[in-house]
């Protein structure tokens, strides 16, 4: 494998890292959540999905159509249930309440599952790749992960921008007060912004999932990618959470090709340079 | 009457403002007489006990650290594990040096003051809660950082030395007096701190920063401050863990489950009190006992709990106590009495 491949796999990387990202930037860019919880629910995702895999015999789409409106509407609930009431006492709460959820899906995961390392099989499209000339090899999961976070991300900036209930959230994300005053119901919209983003979550465990061994006690770490990401890029920004998974991804992969050691740390690096040096991020932010 | 009469009647008979309660000078005395009785349980008790406590005085220290920054400074940090692991592996790396190991503790906490001051330029630009997670990933980089250094234990650890030439029921005692050293310390620092000017400068800036700035506070000077003295609480109480332990694992000792007992115990306990660590930490210990045949459960009990508390009870339990008798066992604030009103 050559440093150009290792930039193009990055890139993909990225991809994953931006989709899985989106969530946490939409949430904070809305209603000023950081979702501590975030990189468990992914997991939570991906268990779900070996458990219906293991218990139905159903083919790995099927599950994936199935968890990610399931996981939409978990959002929903979550937000009018238990985010709601702490946004309402306080930004502390908020991250206590994030966090608390994070300790408790994690280890509720431990006892059910065992801390085993699982893996979700994706059968030939998991592991099959083309080659793009004769030192690049792009797998098919890798790439269908880019095309589906590139989606999803033009899907969520045409909801934000054409439709009126992205105008309404736009609204309350700049000033809650005065949308509420135009007739938005904040609770509402917050909640469909959280939807959004547990849907985007539960789709990235799941590529995460097929893509590498997942075990119940990964959350906080993803969580870090994800926040790394949104940081690097820009807060608010969802074109920067793109551009910073993707710088994630390039520099996890290129250290990966000098030293498998040095994976992580050299991504924590680069965000640790971003924000000594930029620390409104590479796309500085207007709001989501 | 002339004016000035009038003003120094009123003077005299002006409010009377005074620290504490006629109750927490009387909880005071139960408090000293508590710490001497703790102080002498290695001669009373079986080591069973005492071992079990040091692990109860790890918490309250951590948890008044974590109270300290967050409660009083409005600093909320995921992060402080990055000082109970620097703090533990100065120890080890100290011992190894040759320096006593309880000798090393005290060291270790001054280390972290050190290693506090180039993290705080980098935390310090983030806020609210990207400074929660900021600090979190800081944490990360010093274990990871740590893992590369052969002469640790690199990834899988390592024993404490200095240690084996002492007879095991004096080290015991030892752990157990440094420990109970360490939770009175904390308790004590964090009170003397908040008494002072420092305090009044941090309740300010936590309140509102703008106006407190505005109000000739310098903002970042108390806050540093307030990062420094947590973080070398933090880095003393790893030490402690690690002479406790004889050893350390990179991944044990980093771990954010450090982060998540101390949130927890001080928003259970109350968050903004002295008391509060010392109430979380109480409930905390035991349910980790009651639950301690069920697996993992108590860290899901916890969870839940910190979040009802979080959302229902802001004030925590002290805060609960409080609100109900008026009862503070250190006075932080005055009380503003009219003199002709008997208490």
């Amino acid at each position: 494998m050559g440093w150009l491949n290792a930039v193009v796999q990055g890139i993909l990387l990225g991809g994953l890292y931006a989709l899985f990202a989106t969530g946490l930037s939409l949430m904070f860019g809305v209603m000023r959540i950081v979702n501590l919880a975030h990189g468990d629910l992914a997991v939570v995702a991906s268990f779900l999905a070996l458990a219906l895999v293991g218990g139905t015999g159903l083919p790995l789409w099927v599950v994936l159509v199935v968890t990610v409106p399931l996981f939409a509407l978990l959002g929903y609930l979550t937000q009018r249930v238990l985010l709601q009431r702490s946004l309402a006492a306080g930004p502390l709460a908020t991250l206590l309440v994030t966090f608390g959820l994070s300790i408790v899906l994690q280890n509720v995961l431990l006892e059910i599952f065992s801390a085993d390392t699982r893996t979700l099989d994706g059968g030939a499209f998991a592991t099959g790749s083309f080659e793009l000339s004769g030192a690049i090899s792009v797998g098919y999961l890798s790439l269908t992960t880019f095309v589906l976070a590139g989606a999803v991300l033009i899907g969520i900036q045409l909801f934000l921008s054409r439709t009126g209930l992205g105008r309404m959230l736009r609204a309350s994300s700049d000033d809650a007060e005065t949308a509420r005053l135009m007739g938005a119901d904040s609770r509402h919209v917050y909640g469909i912004a959280t939807a959004i983003a547990f849907a985007t979550v539960a789709l990235a465990g799941l590529m995460f999932a097929i893509r590498s061994s997942f075990d119940p006690s990964i959350g906080p770490s993803r969580l870090i990618f994800a926040f790394e990401a949104v940081v690097i890029g820009g807060l608010g920004s969802l074109w920067g959470t793109l551009l910073g998974g993707m710088v994630l991804g390039i520099t996890q992969s290129l250290s990966a090709q000098a030293d498998p050691a040095l994976t992580l740390l050299a991504g924590h690096l680069v965000f640790l340079a971003v924000l000594a040096f930029r620390p409104q991020g590479l796309l500085a932010g207007r709001t989501a | 009457m002339t004016l000035s009469d009038f003003v120094t009647a009123r003077a005299a008979g002006g409010p009377h403002v005074s620290r504490a309660a006629r109750a927490s000078r009387l909880s005071g005395l139960v408090m000293a007489a508590g710490a001497a009785l703790l102080a002498a349980l290695p001669f009373l008790v079986f080591s069973t006990v005492t071992d079990t406590l040091v692990n109860l005085f790890v918490l309250v220290a951590l948890a008044s650290m974590w109270n300290l920054l967050a409660g009083f400074g409005g600093l909320v940090s995921v992060g402080q594990q990055a000082y109970v692991g620097i703090g533990a592996y100065t120890v080890i790396a100290l011992a190894d040096l040759g320096v006593q190991p309880y000798l090393a503790v005290p060291l270790a906490a001054l280390t972290c003051a050190v290693f506090a001051v180039p993290t705080s330029w980098l935390a310090f630009r983030l806020r609210g809660d990207y400074f929660a997670v900021g600090t979190w990933v800081i944490a990360e980089v010093y274990r990871l950082l740590v893992v590369r250094v052969d002469s640790l234990g690199g990834g899988s650890g390592k024993g404490l030395t200095g240690l084996s030439g002492l007879d095991q029921t004096l080290r015991g005692a030892l752990t157990y007096w440094i420990a109970l050293a360490l939770a009175l310390a904390t308790i004590a620092g964090c009170y003397l701190l908040l008494r002072g000017r420092l305090g009044l400068s941090l309740m300010a800036v936590r309140d509102e920063e703008t106006a407190a700035g505005s109000a000739g506070i310098d903002v970042g000077r108390a806050k540093r401050l307030v990062y420094l003295v947590s973080a070398a609480g933090c880095g003393a109480a790893g030490g402690v863990i690690t002479v406790s332990s004889l050893s350390v694992n990179p991944d044990a000792i980093f771990s954010v489950q450090w982060s998540a007992y101390m949130i927890f115990i001080v928003v259970i306990g109350g968050i903004g009190f002295i008391e509060g660590p010392l109430i979380g930490a109480l409930v905390f210990f035991t349910m980790q006992q009651f639950l301690a045949d069920y697996g993992s459960w108590y860290l899901v009990v916890l969870g839940a709990v910190g979040i009802a508390v979080a959302l229902w009870l802001p004030g925590g339990l002290w805060g609960l106590v409080r609100s109900r008798t008026g009862l503070s066992l250190f006075p932080v604030g005055y009380h503003v009495r009219r003199p002709d009103v008997r208490e």
